[in-house]
């Protein structure tokens, strides 16, 4: 649905729309990220609800120009909810030829189209490898295409402050972004105070020319008659709230504050840099001042067990990685089971294996959380469902950690860690407590301190040094329990397997019971986990709203999994998983509860489509009969 | 106020445990000699800190009444280090071995070293794989016959001294097992130094390489095969304190003190502060053919990890006073939505 109304600043007509996809893309050098972070940003501070997607080349700066260098920012911002980035785009703006092809399979017949025409030369088609200009291929019939010469408009607007050609050139995102404004009427403010902010008080001339860039942007949309109208979208309808946007790994930074202050600790922060895990480090240096201690360790293993030593001497301690640090650090994290010992690993998951896909988003590494280290050790897995969620979902890790006395993993993914949301601000006053206690005082009044003697949940008593009277001695040794010395005994070490495994699974107990969304009962349900929660989602309520009989279960502990998880599968007919990995929960459900869930599946280093995931969700609950085998996304 | 401290013994640092070390072993006697040393420090066992890896000599915290980790091989310095960071008023002692610190750990014992973390490590050197049974160690010499070079060593063995030296080590020493008194006055050292102290102990695998470092241990013959270091005092050795070494150019030579022609004065004086170009030039002193050094290699003040780190933290707190979570959490651009 849109209305058309006449623009009040000219004679161009307003068309309002409830939500826009917009993406962006060109050379890794030509500052798409910044593009994309402003647009993102001016959109949420317009009230919509928005969700992004940043995808960008594991090269810096592949060279200028090529496929390989291409870096895009999808941005959705709408008046109703969005919990995905957006499938087809409504726009696509294109700086040079290889982010024109790389794209422009995404757009849909009749997408508004803009490119910089400046940077379709013979020089630029041999970069992207072409042999024919493009935009003069036929099939551009099929868009709405507009040729702006952004370049050549960006010096002329420029021109005056007497910057070097080079100069001049960098300011033409500012070009592009001016009018991508003006075509979806965002106010250009807070991009002017980002402008002023980064480049000088705004007397610089690189503020200046940024300025002007964008300011000429907007006056061209304005002017072209091709343009016909711009676009309106109305404020969403959220929660009432202060709001901000947050970025996944800038929440779990956030997240992490807060575990801190609700129990009375301070972070010590040790990693190894790492993409996509590295921006939780960068954020949280920031934060000396509130008592964080962050250590670049020389290597993953390093810093995990740096965290273990923090973790013995009473901090909140904390690592992070993705797949391939996760895998150095397991023998660590084994060892942090043994000694049982509160530590939070964070694993921002990227395509595998090995170096795999870098930037690239992937759910693969489930079976190695759960189960890549040796012997019996299992450890609680959380899994964050969004940027925002990250937030929460490492705030609860930390609480089961200190209750339990274990390790706990929580999984995020390169889409979430670097995606963002709409976030409602916390009030700090309210939040509660995790109480986090260090005895004084001997629990065996008939010898020595005994650290392994156990609570109702079968947590040990977290006795620091420094403490009169309870000095003892921990390693990776079996050890009796109890007294913690060094066991070799038979029953011992099956008592000691089975009570931390016990330990893991009495984590449940201090977790909510799974939420479903829909009916409860029904022909379809649909099993999800982490970051794809935004995308089936959408897809379980379209398909809702087709009339077909499906619900979601978005899991956000898998372990171990919530009490009630079982009995909820019984209810439906048909259980689908969609993973971004080759079927792993899948894996863990059938062997949990004897279910013959189906997977849908996809690793293409990119999330999920809500229309594959529809169009899966409509065939299953349209047949109405359990199809066995598993099929594959497109 | 006269209220007197509790002075403490041996016995407040000995363990309930019994030692499973194989007999004659030379770890007993570090043991010993530690729990000698350790009342004499003053830290009291709860603030004291044992962290050890894998190996036959990282069982050593299991018999020391102080808080401990036995830890994972090779990585006992990262679990120091991380305890140091967050806990700076703790006593920490690492526990190491050849294969521990040189092999599997060699990654984080020269970062510890560069870093200079506060705190002890000591490294028990016997050229040999024990608790694994008998493989050559990244220490072992050439030719070394071992369970797994039936045919002899062909790798280049490290040498731990030159290694520290290389890492930006701020207190270098090297001991021996059976010179206690040697021994116990080097960990008094080490204990006093701020920043990184590394200790290299001989110390002799009676199963599996015995005698590796008899010519040090042996009253018979160590004034001859060893020269201790003692700062400002010039380098002296032999039964008789006939023979010297002096600098000669970029090398280091044995000059004979008996006939009168060489005086002390042209001797090379030992400086625990000197160029360390000199003290790997020390470190690189090994037989037949010269006397191999005993004592404090270097030892020099330069700011610890803790401390910087720690200072950054104070230093953030002073300038822009203690953070306000919910003022980050309000800060940057945010909009209302109204009920």
């Amino acid at each position: 649905m849109s209305t058309e109304a006449p623009s009040t600043s000219n004679s161009k007509t307003v068309k309002t729309v409830s939500g826009i996809t917009v993406r962006l893309c060109g050379d890794s050098g030509d500052g798409m990220q910044l593009l994309g972070t402003q647009l993102t940003n001016t959109s949420a501070l317009a009230g919509n609800d928005i969700a992004t997607f940043p995808d960008f080349p594991a090269e810096i700066r592949a060279p200028r120009g090529t496929r390989a260098g291409v870096s895009g920012f999808q941005v959705q911002f709408a008046s109703h909810e969005v919990h995905t980035p957006g499938d087809t785009l409504d726009a696509l703006v294109a700086m040079n030829p290889a982010a024109l092809v790389t794209n422009i399979a995404d757009l849909p017949k009749g997408g508004l189209l803009i490119v910089n025409e400046d940077s379709f030369e013979d020089k630029d088609l041999k970069l992207a490898k072409l042999k024919v200009n493009p935009l003069e291929e036929p099939a551009m019939e099929n868009y709405r295409l507009i040729k702006v010469p952004i370049t050549r408009l960006t010096k002329q607007a420029v021109a005056e402050l007497g910057l070097s050609v080079k100069e001049a050139d960098r300011c033409k995102n500012f070009f592009a972004m001016g009018l991508v404004y003006w075509l979806y009427g965002r106010n250009m403010d807070a991009t002017l105070r980002y402008i002023n902010g980064k480049f000088g008080d705004g007397t610089s001339s690189i503020a200046k020319a940024n300025e002007k860039a964008l300011r000429a942007g907007w006056a061209f949309g304005e002017t072209i008659e091709a343009l016909g109208h711009s676009y309106n979208i109305e404020p969403a309808k959220l929660v009432p709230g202060t709001y901000r946007n947050i970025i996944g790994n800038q929440a779990m930074a956030y997240g992490l504050m807060a575990a801190a202050h609700r129990s009375g600790k301070e972070i010590f922060y040790a990693s190894y840099p790492i993409t996509p895990a590295s921006d939780i480090l960068h954020e949280l240096c920031k934060y000396k001042n509130f008592g964080v201690c962050t250590f670049q360790a020389e290597d993953e293993i390093a810093a995990v067990c740096a965290a273990i030593g923090a973790s013995y001497g009473g901090q909140m301690a904390v690592t992070s990685s993705s797949g391939p640090g996760i895998a150095l650090k397991t023998e660590g994290m084994g060892l942090a089971l043994m000694l049982e010992l509160p530590l939070l690993v964070i694993d921002v998951q990227r395509g595998g294996p090995s170096t795999g896909l870098p930037t690239k988003t992937e759910q693969s590494d489930l079976m190695q959380v759960m189960f890549g280290r040796n012997g019996e050790s299992p450890l609680p897995v959380l899994a964050a469902q969004s940027p925002a969620d990250c937030y929460e979902i490492v705030q609860e890790a930390w609480m089961l950690a200190t209750q339990l006395m274990i390790p706990v993993i929580v999984l995020s993914d390169g889409y979430i860690a670097n995606g963002s949301e709409p976030w409602a601000v916390p009030d700090v006053t309210k939040m509660t407590p995790i109480t986090v206690t260090h005895p004084t005082e001997s629990n065996n009044l008939d010898g020595a301190f005994m650290p392994y003697k156990r609570n109702e949940l079968l947590a040990r008593p977290w006795a620091i040094p420094g403490t009169e009277g309870l000095m003892h001695r921990v390693g990776g040794i079996e050890k009796e329990d109890g007294t913690g010395n060094i066991s070799y005994d038979p029953e011992n070490h099956q008592k000691m397997v089975n009570i931390r495994a016990q330990k893991v699974a009495n984590a449940a107990k201090l977790l909510p019971p799974q939420q479903v969304v829909g009916p409860q009962s029904g022909e379809l349900l649909v099993l999800s986990w982490g970051g794809t929660y935004g995308a089936c989602l959408t897809a379980v309520k379209d398909a809702q709203a087709d009339g077909c009989s499906v619900a979601l279960a978005h899991i956000r502990y898998l372990n171990p999994f919530p009490s009630n998880l079982g009995e909820i599968i019984s209810r439906y007919k048909q259980v689908l998983i969609p993973e971004l990995n080759m079927g792993q929960l899948r894996t863990l459900i059938r062997s949990r509860y004897l279910v013959d869930a189906i997977g849908f599946n996809k690793v293409k280093g990119k999330p999920f489509t809500v229309a594959e995931l529809h169009e899966k969700i409509c065939e299953m609950t349209k047949a109405g009969t359990r199809n066995a085998s598993h099929s594959k996304a497109s | 106020m006269s209220t007197a401290l509790p002075v403490l013994k041996a016995e407040d640092f000995t363990s309930d445990q019994d030692i499973r070390w194989c007999p004659g072993c030379g770890d007993y006697s570090i043991l010993a000699q530690m729990k000698k040393v350790l009342p004499e420090i003053g830290v009291p066992p709860e603030k004291t800190v044992f962290i050890s890896g894998i190996g036959c000599s990282s069982r050593f915290p299991y018999y020391i009444n102080t808080y401990g980790i036995h830890s994972i091989h090779g990585r006992a310095p990262t679990f120091a280090t991380g305890l140091k960071l967050t806990r700076p008023d703790l006593s920490v002692w690492v526990i190491t071995g050849d294969g521990d610190a040189l092999s599997i750990g060699g990654n984080h014992f020269i970062h510890l070293l560069r870093r200079n973390v506060d705190l002890n490590i000591i490294l028990f050197n016997n050229r040999i794989y024990g608790l694994t049974k008998g493989q050559y160690s990244p220490t072992s010499v050439e030719g070394q016959i071992t369970k797994s070079t039936p045919l002899g060593v062909v790798d280049h063995p490290l040498n731990p001294i030159s290694v520290a030296i290389g890492a930006e080590a701020t207190f270098i020493a090297r001991s021996v097992d059976s010179n206690i008194k040697h021994l116990a006055y080097t960990l008094k050292r080490a204990a006093g130094h701020k920043g990184t102290s590394f200790v290299e102990v001989y110390q002799n695998c009676n199963v599996f390489n015995d005698g590796a470092f008899a010519y040090a241990q042996d009253k018979a013959t160590r004034d001859d095969t060893t020269i201790e270091l003692q700062h400002g005092k010039p380098m002296i050795y032999g039964k008789d304190k006939d023979k010297g070494i002096r600098l000669n150019g970029l090398n280091l030579e044995i000059v004979d003190l008996s006939q009168g022609k060489v005086k002390e004065d042209d001797l090379l004086f030992h400086d625990e502060q000197a160029n360390p170009a000199l003290v790997y030039m020390l470190s690189r002193l090994r037989r037949p053919d010269f006397p191999e050094p005993i004592g404090v290699f270097r030892a020099v003040s330069d700011q610890t990890l803790e401390d910087a780190v720690r200072g950054q933290i104070d230093k953030a707190i002073e300038q822009k006073g203690r953070g306000n979570l919910q003022k980050l959490f309000s800060g940057g651009e945010t909009w209302k939505v109204g009920a």
